[in-house]
C-alpha cells in the first residue's frame, strides 16, 4: 500500500488526470489557445500594414463621437465607457464561477443574469458605433476619414476596424448566447443534479478570453 | 473539500473557495480599473502631444510602448486570477503558454516586413526610378581566376 501511495504523487503515473482538470475544461483551454491565435494573426496584419502605410488616420478624430452628445468632439470617451463595460461583466462572471464553488444556485444565476447585461450592454455600444460610423460614410471597401498627415487614406483603415471589431463582437454575441444557455441551466437545476458547477467555470474562461481580445483591440486601434 | 470524480477520473479541487479568493476578485478589479484609466490618461497625453505639430516623436513612441506593457500586464490578471490559470498545475500552465511563444517571432518578423515596406514606399519616387545597375565587379586579389 505504501507504493500506491507513492505512485498516486506522480502525475504522469496513470489512473488520473495528469493535468488536474476536467476534460472540457482542457478542451476549452486548448480552444482559447487557438483563437488566440486567430485574433493574433488578425492583428499581426492590422499591424503590419500600418506599419508599412506612410501615414494612417489618427483614432482620436475617427472615435470622437458620443450618444447623444451631438458633434462635440469626444475622443476616447466612449471607447472607455465600453472598456469598463466589459471588465465589470467579466468581474461578475468571476462571482458567477465563485458561487459555483459554493454550490450556491441562486448565486450563480444572479451573477450570470448580470454577466449576460453587461455583454447586451457591450453589443449595443458596438452597434451604435458601427451605425455612427457607417453613416459618417465609413464601410468595408469605404474610408472617409483622412491620414493623420492631411493625405487621403486607403480602405485599409475601415477593413480592418470592421473586420477585427465584427470578429469579437461576434464573439461576444454567441458569449451572450452560452451565458443565457447556462443561466437557463442553472435555474432548472440541471448543475445541481449533476452536482458540480464545472459548465459555468468553462462558460467563464469563454467570457473572460473575450474580455481579454478586447484589451487588445482598444489597445492597438483606440489608444496608440 | 473531498475529492471530486469526473467520469472515473479522480481529481483534486483547485482551491477551497474560500473569502480569502473573493478578496482576491475585487483586488484583480482594482488593478485592472487603476491600469485602465492610467492608460487612458497617458492615451490623452499622446492626444494632446499630437496637437503640436513639432511634437516630440521618441516620447510618443516611448509612451506608446508603455501602454502596451500596461496591458499585457492586464492581459496577465485576467489568465492569472479571473481564468485561474495561475492555479492549476504547472504541466497544465505550459501546454498553454509555451505554444503562444511562437508570437515572439511572429510579432517581430511581420512588424519588420511592414517596416521595410514603409522604408521602399518612402524611396520610391515615380519621376526617378530606383536604377539597379550592374556596377563593375570589383577585381580579385587571389582566389580564383
Amino acid at each position: 500500500m505504501a507504493q500506491a501511495a507513492a505512485v498516486n504523487t506522480k502525475w504522469w503515473s496513470g489512473g488520473k488526470s495528469p493535468f488536474n482538470v476536467e476534460y472540457g475544461k482542457l478542451m476549452m483551454w486548448y480552444f482559447l489557445m487557438s483563437d488566440t491565435f486567430t485574433f493574433g494573426a488578425f492583428l499581426i496584419a492590422y499591424g503590419t500594414v500600418r506599419m508599412s502605410s506612410i501615414s494612417w488616420p489618427d483614432p482620436n478624430h475617427v472615435f470622437n463621437a458620443f450618444p447623444g452628445a451631438g458633434h462635440a468632439h469626444l475622443p476616447l470617451v466612449f471607447v472607455s465607457l465600453m472598456t469598463f463595460i466589459l471588465i465589470v461583466s467579466s468581474v461578475t462572471m468571476v462571482l458567477a464561477v465563485h458561487e459555483g464553488h459554493h454550490g450556491n444556485r441562486k448565486g450563480v444565476v444572479k451573477w450570470m443574469f448580470w454577466t449576460i447585461i453587461g455583454g447586451l450592454a457591450f453589443l449595443s455600444c458596438q452597434a451604435w458605433e458601427w451605425n455612427h460610423l457607417f453613416h459618417e460614410g465609413a464601410w468595408w471597401g469605404r474610408n472617409p476619414f483622412p491620414n493623420a498627415d492631411g493625405t487621403v487614406a486607403t480602405t485599409n483603415f475601415s477593413n480592418f476596424f470592421f473586420t477585427i471589431t465584427g470578429f469579437h463582437g461576434f464573439h461576444v454575441f454567441s458569449g451572450v448566447i452560452i451565458n443565457l444557455i447556462t443561466l437557463i441551466m442553472a435555474q432548472t437545476g440541471v448543475f445541481e443534479k449533476r452536482g458540480h458547477y464545472l459548465m459555468i467555470e468553462k462558460v467563464g474562461l469563454y467570457w473572460h478570453f473575450v474580455d481579454l481580445v478586447w484589451v487588445f483591440v482598444f489597445l492597438f486601434f483606440y489608444l496608440v | 473539500m473531498e475529492h471530486q470524480t469526473f467520469g472515473g477520473e479522480v481529481t483534486l479541487p483547485h482551491h477551497a473557495p474560500t473569502d480569502e479568493s473573493k478578496k482576491r476578485i475585487w483586488k484583480t478589479t482594482l488593478i485592472l480599473s487603476v491600469i485602465t484609466m492610467f492608460e487612458l490618461a497617458l492615451g490623452y497625453l499622446i492626444y494632446n502631444m499630437h496637437q503640436s505639430p513639432d511634437y516630440n516623436h521618441t516620447l510618443v513612441l516611448a509612451l506608446k510602448g508603455v501602454i502596451i506593457i500596461l496591458s499585457l500586464a492586464k492581459a496577465f490578471y485576467i489568465v492569472s486570477i479571473f481564468m485561474h490559470l495561475g492555479d492549476e498545475i504547472r504541466n497544465l500552465i505550459m501546454t498553454i503558454v509555451a505554444p503562444l511563444m511562437i508570437f515572439i517571432w511572429f510579432i517581430i518578423a511581420f512588424m519588420y516586413e511592414g517596416n521595410s515596406w514603409k522604408t521602399l514606399r518612402n524611396k520610391y519616387n515615380p519621376q526617378e526610378p530606383v536604377k539597379y545597375e550592374q556596377t563593375e565587379t570589383p577585381s580579385h586579389e587571389g582566389g580564383l581566376k
